[in-house]
């Protein structure tokens, strides 16, 4: 598998407070890969660095072998990676269709053209009978989705996912876990954050846990759950000693970090 | 494709327009006319920038002082006739819409920022224009009347009707591509939402800078048709903070980011203003009647009379 997407010792302060700091990861093509962590440990800005909306203090990122820090977000979308946002940005009094064709004209500058693309992509995403509603009045789930197909109908290498989860019921996340992997399956690679735990077990390849700043875990899901550091970023110093004593079994495990992963 | 109602409409109104002069032979509707095509060409270019881009600007009308001296010294100074000169005027607006949009935008200035700076970029060109030579200074510059084609000078009104007709017709095949084209989609989508328009690989610095080049060639344009009308210009003339505020007021009552609000809301506070004007006796009391309507139409109507006209029609918003 060839490395699409190669993060090197990122970092950033706001002031005194350092959001990220050495970050590094990296990213298989063709995989699902995850970014997990408690709030503010700076998950999204280090999205935010990655697709070129934030500045780095130091560090390089890397998109097939080109460097690309410092690009502007526009650039970066041309070299094909393009994010999501965690709070959904729609154009707010525009249809679902025309949100979707903005993301569409990236590849095209025929209306008909970008339109068709549109609709396909509104198809995949379960939105064909959104296509006519504004953007404003869609539900949560519906502009979780919007964000996603307009992103996908730039036709990206790799797509950025903020948390397209977060606000959804649980049958709203079978939904888009479906989804994902069937865009996943379409060629295109995936690097999301995500706080749902169950989901992330189920979708991902590879996760990297970020905690304060710090990358403190990498590897297969199942390995993150049962990281004692791991453990202790989502439940607190002391905890993954205390399970460990009373309820040593993976499934006690998984589900309280779910817990912790949703405060 | 068929031809939808609301284009027969619009060509009906557009022969209307063309026939009219034979049946008007007073001036004073014809220049009322003028004045209404004027206004509304001024609004659809600002409605550019303003309803389609969501970049307000409130020094709308340095474009249009820069493109009028730019003719217009060219003419008196050098003796290039305006038909040439306007080119030139389209230029200079253009350039000017350069300038102040990358020294702007560059910098992420948005809102309230913008609409001031370009409200200091009007006055600043207002003071240098008083205190330079070539441009007559304070005095200002008497153009020649020398009617013809070259010049763009007419005996008569009907020419100049006919000429701000023409340009009213521009101004909203500009705003019709617009609708129907990609950079007319990005524009929407910065206007809508300025970081999500980015994500999704549109340049929108260059894409502002390139609409408010857009606004300020109209308005260079618009420049030489006044100064040749009128045939005087001074610093308080070209760069009226009044047209300013006129050419958005038109598009906000008229409706933002519409084909034929400019239109619409140059017709409706003209006409406003000319009947206050001759039923009131007393100067001064009719202003308070558009003040009135506008206020009135800002409160009730934010999407403008195109959007009452679409809201009883059913339909929805481009």
């Amino acid at each position: 598998m060839a490395l699409l997407l190669d993060v090197k010792s990122i970092s950033k302060s706001f002031g005194g407070l350092k959001a990220v700091s050495d970050a590094s990861l990296s990213v298989d093509e063709g995989k699902i890969v995850s970014l997990i962590g408690p709030n503010g440990a700076g998950k999204t800005t280090l999205f935010a660095i990655i697709s070129g909306f934030l500045g780095a203090d130091s560090g390089r990122v890397f998109l097939n072998n080109e460097n690309i820090t410092g690009m502007k977000p526009h650039r970066i979308c041309d070299k094909g990676m393009v994010r999501t946002f965690q709070i959904t940005q729609p154009f707010a009094s525009l249809s679902t269709l025309e949100n979707i064709m903005v993301g569409a004209y990236k590849n095209t500058s025929l209306k008909a053209k970008a339109k068709q693309k549109a609709t396909e992509v509104a198809e995949l995403v379960g939105m064909t009978h959104l296509l006519n509603t504004e953007a404003n009045s869609l539900t949560v789930a519906g502009r979780k989705r919007l964000e996603l197909a307009r992103a996908l109908a730039t036709d990206p290498k790799l797509l950025l996912l903020d948390e397209v989860m977060a606000g959804l019921n649980p049958s709203e996340i079978d939904e888009i876990v479906n989804i994902i992997k069937i865009i996943r399956d379409s060629g295109v690679t995936i690097f999301l954050i995500e706080h749902v735990m169950k989901a992330v077990v189920n979708l991902s390849d590879y996760s990297y846990v970020l905690n304060d700043g710090v990358l403190i875990a990498h590897g297969t899901p199942k390995q993150i759950a049962n990281d004692p550091l791991v453990i202790e970023a989502y439940l607190g110093q002391g905890a993954a000693k205390a399970m460990t004593k009373n309820t040593p079994t993976k499934a006690k495990a998984s589900k309280t970090s779910k817990k912790g992963g949703k405060s | 494709m068929a031809i939808s109602i609301s284009r027969w409409v619009q060509m009906g109104l557009l022969v209307l327009a063309v026939v009219l002069p034979l049946a008007i032979q007073n001036n004073f509707y014809l220049d009322v006319l003028t004045i209404i095509f004027f206004t509304a060409y001024l609004g659809q270019s600002w409605n550019i920038l303003g309803g389609y881009a969501g970049q307000f600007s409130f020094g709308g009308v340095m474009f249009f002082g820069t493109g009028a001296y730019a003719s217009t010294i060219l003419w008196t100074t050098y003796g290039i006739p305006p038909i040439y000169g306007v080119f030139v005027a389209i230029l200079a607006g253009a350039i000017v819409g350069l300038i102040v949009g990358y020294a702007s935008f560059r910098y992420g200035l948005r809102g309230s920022y913008f609409a001031l700076i370009t409200l200091a970029f009007a006055e600043m060109l207002r003071i240098i224009a008083n205190s330079l030579e070539f441009t007559g200074g304070g005095v200002g510059i008497f153009l020649n009347f020398e009617p013809s084609i070259m010049n763009l000078q007419f005996i008569n009104a009907r020419g100049f009707y006919y000429l701000s007709l023409g340009m009213v017709v521009i101004s909203i095949i500009i705003a019709m591509w617009l609708e129907r084209s990609r950079f007319g989609a990005q524009l929407i989508a910065i206007r809508e939402n300025e970081d999500a328009a980015e994500a999704l690989g549109i340049n929108v610095l260059r894409s502002k800078i390139l609409a408010i080049m857009i606004m300020g060639g109209m308005g260079g344009a618009a420049g030489t048709f006044y100064a040749q009308k009128y045939l005087y210009l001074d610093p308080p003339i070209a760069y009226s903070i009044a047209l300013s505020v006129e050419m958005l007021l038109v598009t906000i009552v008229g409706g933002m980011g519409t084909v034929f609000g400019p239109l619409v809301g140059s017709f409706v506070l003209h006409i406003v203003t000319e009947v206050a004007k001759h039923l009131i006796e007393s100067p001064g009391l009719s202003l308070i009647v558009y003040g009135f309507i506008l206020i009135l139409i800002i409160a009730y109507l934010p999407n403008g009379l195109i959007g009452l006209f679409k809201g009883l029609s059913g339909k929805r918003g481009k």
